[in-house]
């Protein structure tokens, strides 16, 4: 038997897609949890806020705080654009027009017309160069028993958790501050926050903007390792976020933490198990079949917890999403 | 019965009539309308609403009150028309500005926010907290001390709601009569000037509409001006000093409730065809003494016109 995928899913704990997850998660909490704007287009915000770094650091040179700086700027106008005509009106705007938005980016950096600039449907490759070279590590292979990391992998991995537990502390004083309130009172009731003297719309535009920028964050954490695929941003990926989000606890701080690391486990254990018991022929599927099982057995999952256990893993009984 | 007609200040210097001007008015409005696809709504030529004193809003169902309401408090957009608050002109201002310059309202449906807790819900009501600002929110020491401030006043006002045990309690676990009360509690926050109630009494069980009745009573012996609509007539008569009509988006009567409230042309409007069903659970001897009263009123009315 090989057990080799433990290892896998052992990794998945801490690689860097968990914790690019965790980052866009948690924007979309600050946006859908805590202040409930229904955005249906992190996926887009992520697309957008990749771009932006890739583009600056490859076409024009830019130094790594210069290219994450204008992935802020990006995510922002994206919000400000999508915002600024929705945010006035019902919920459900917001929804329609995000999910559109992320999936008009996909397919524009994809144009083949863009491929000096975006590289098409290839992507971009090499974007961590600027990240790489501010590496303060010293070449050789790091890690523990059979998990090892190179020490541009371990750097990323370092400073992504770094990043995501600061930018978490942040929020959570965020929430616990009168701007919170007013940001929980908002998911609450709209007119009963107004009527209070409590400009809304610009706390709802405050709250896209912070999250779609921890979405374009998350992005860069996402490429360094590996390179830009304009398709790993599609509609999926919002869901996936989402999943995450209702996994951990939309209205928690740490819920989204939780939620990407148990995601990607489970993920990556469900491919490990599955891929076990094809080869030993103790299911009857093949492998092409393989791929949508593990999503079923994830949405099963989720499923079980939005009935047994609806507001999350970390979240407390009271602030139920689904109550 | 807590107040007499006795005792109250002329509101108006002449007969009362819609659109009759006050003595000192807090709200002005002029030729304010509202249509939904071709209905008025709202239709009011002139109105004033007197400062410092319970003003009820009253009309059939659909008679636009609640859209008079929404459309001074800048919930919603009129057709056209102008008022002003204070002496200051607030048409088509937005509503968050509205309630920072001292006019604040409730809803009908009451607005708790259920899943924070009362203290929070009390602590959104304050004004000028620094900490509300997304960057200084990250510095308590900017907005700690305000928030000890709003911490106090916001004890103050739930022992005068009797409602400080439940200070730390989410507010989905109130009872439909509490909830009023703390959304009445949480408008007092920021010291308003004018307090808009959208049927305060609506779903209060009796115990508590005195208690509220009390709340709103208090609210004018510290000066502040009182708008609300109501349905029940008891709690109009028991605590309003003006009254005005609404038929059909318009004006119909303003007056000194007991007059009012036996104008032939009020019970037609209010009451249609079935007015003796139910002004006030009157029997047939307590109309017909209230009209002896309305007799009175309308003399001492004259007597006041004329001296």
């Amino acid at each position: 038997m090989d057990l080799s995928f433990l290892l896998l899913a052992l990794g998945q704990l801490i690689s860097p897609q968990t914790i690019a997850y965790a980052l866009a998660a948690l924007g979309l909490a600050v946006q859908f949890g805590f202040t409930g704007l229904l955005n249906f287009g992190q996926a887009g915000f992520m697309a957008i806020g990749g771009y932006a770094f890739a583009i600056t650091t490859l076409r024009l040179g830019f130094p790594f705080w210069l290219a994450v700086l204008s992935t802020i700027v990006a995510t922002t106008v994206m919000a400000l654009i999508l915002g600024i005509p929705t945010l006035r009106l019902r919920a459900d705007y917001l929804a329609i027009v995000t999910i559109a938005a992320a999936e008009i980016v996909r397919y524009v950096v994809k144009t083949p017309d863009l491929i000096p600039l975006t590289g098409g449907s290839d992507g971009l490759n090499g974007s961590s160069i600027t990240f790489d070279a501010i590496n303060p590590i010293p070449p050789g292979s790091y890690g523990f028993g059979p998990l090892r990391y190179d020490e541009n992998d371990l750097w990323i991995i370092i400073v992504g958790w770094i990043f995501v537990l600061l930018v978490a502390l942040l929020v959570r004083q965020l929430m616990r501050s009168p701007w919170g309130r007013v940001i929980k009172g908002i998911r609450e009731d709209e007119d009963a926050v107004r009527s209070l003297g409590k400009n809304v719309f610009s706390y709802k535009m405050q709250s896209l903007i912070l999250g779609g920028a921890l979405g374009g964050l998350a992005t860069i954490i996402n490429i360094i390792p590996t390179s830009l695929q304009p398709d790993n941003y599609g509609t999926q990926t919002t869901f996936f976020l989402l999943t995450i989000i209702l996994l951990g606890g939309a209205t928690t701080v740490f819920g989204p933490l939780v939620g990407a690391i148990v995601f990607w486990v489970v993920l990556s254990l469900a491919d490990g198990v599955l891929t076990l018991l094809i080869n030993s022929h103790l299911l009857p599927i093949s492998s092409v079949q393989q791929g949508p099982i593990r999503f079923i057995i994830v949405g099963v999952a989720l499923m079980l917890i939005v009935i047994f256990r609806p507001s999350g893993l970390v979240g407390k009984k009271r602030e139920a999403f689904f109550a | 019965m807590p107040d007499t007609t006795a005792e109250r200040a002329p509101l108006i210097d002449g007969a009362p009539a819609p659109g009759v001007k006050k003595l000192d008015p807090m709200v002005v409005a002029d030729g304010v309308q509202r249509t939904f696809g071709g209905v008025h709504a709202v239709d009011v030529d002139h109105v004033e609403i007197p400062r410092g004193a319970i003003t009820a809003l009253i009309g059939p169902n659909g008679a636009g009150k609640t859209t008079f309401f929404n459309l001074l408090t800048g919930f919603d957009k009129p057709n056209k028309g102008s008022w002003s608050f204070d002496g200051k002109p607030i048409g088509g201002v937005a509503a968050y500005k509205v309630a920072r310059r001292g006019m604040i309202r409730t809803f009908q449906l009451t607005k708790a926010l259920s899943m924070l807790s009362v203290m929070e819900n009390m602590r959104l009501g304050a004004q000028a907290q620094p900490g509300e600002n997304i960057a200084r929110a990250l510095i308590p020491a900017l907005w700690k001390p305000r928030e000890k401030e709003v911490t106090d006043r916001a004890l103050d006002l739930l022992a005068r709601f009797k409602l400080d045990d439940k200070a730390d309690d989410f507010a989905a676990s109130l009872s439909g009569g509490q909830r009023k009360l703390l959304e009445m509690a949480r408008a007092l926050m920021s010291q308003p000037k004018m307090i808009m109630l959208d049927e305060p009494m609506a779903g209060v069980n009796p115990a508590l509409t005195q208690s509220l009745l009390h709340h709103i009573l208090d609210l004018k012996q510290t000066g502040m001006t009182v708008l609300f609509v109501e349905h029940d007539m008891h709690v109009v008569r028991e605590i309003a000093d003006w009254v005005i009509v609404m038929a059909e988006g318009r004006i119909v009567a303003e007056g000194y409730p007991d007059a009012v409230m036996s104008d032939q042309a009020v019970i037609d409007a209010y009451l249609g065809s079935h007015h003796d069903t139910d002004l006030g659970d009157l029997s047939e001897e307590q109309q017909a003494e209230l009209l002896d009263e309305t007799q009175v009123a309308v003399e001492r009315e004259e007597d006041g016109t004329h001296g």
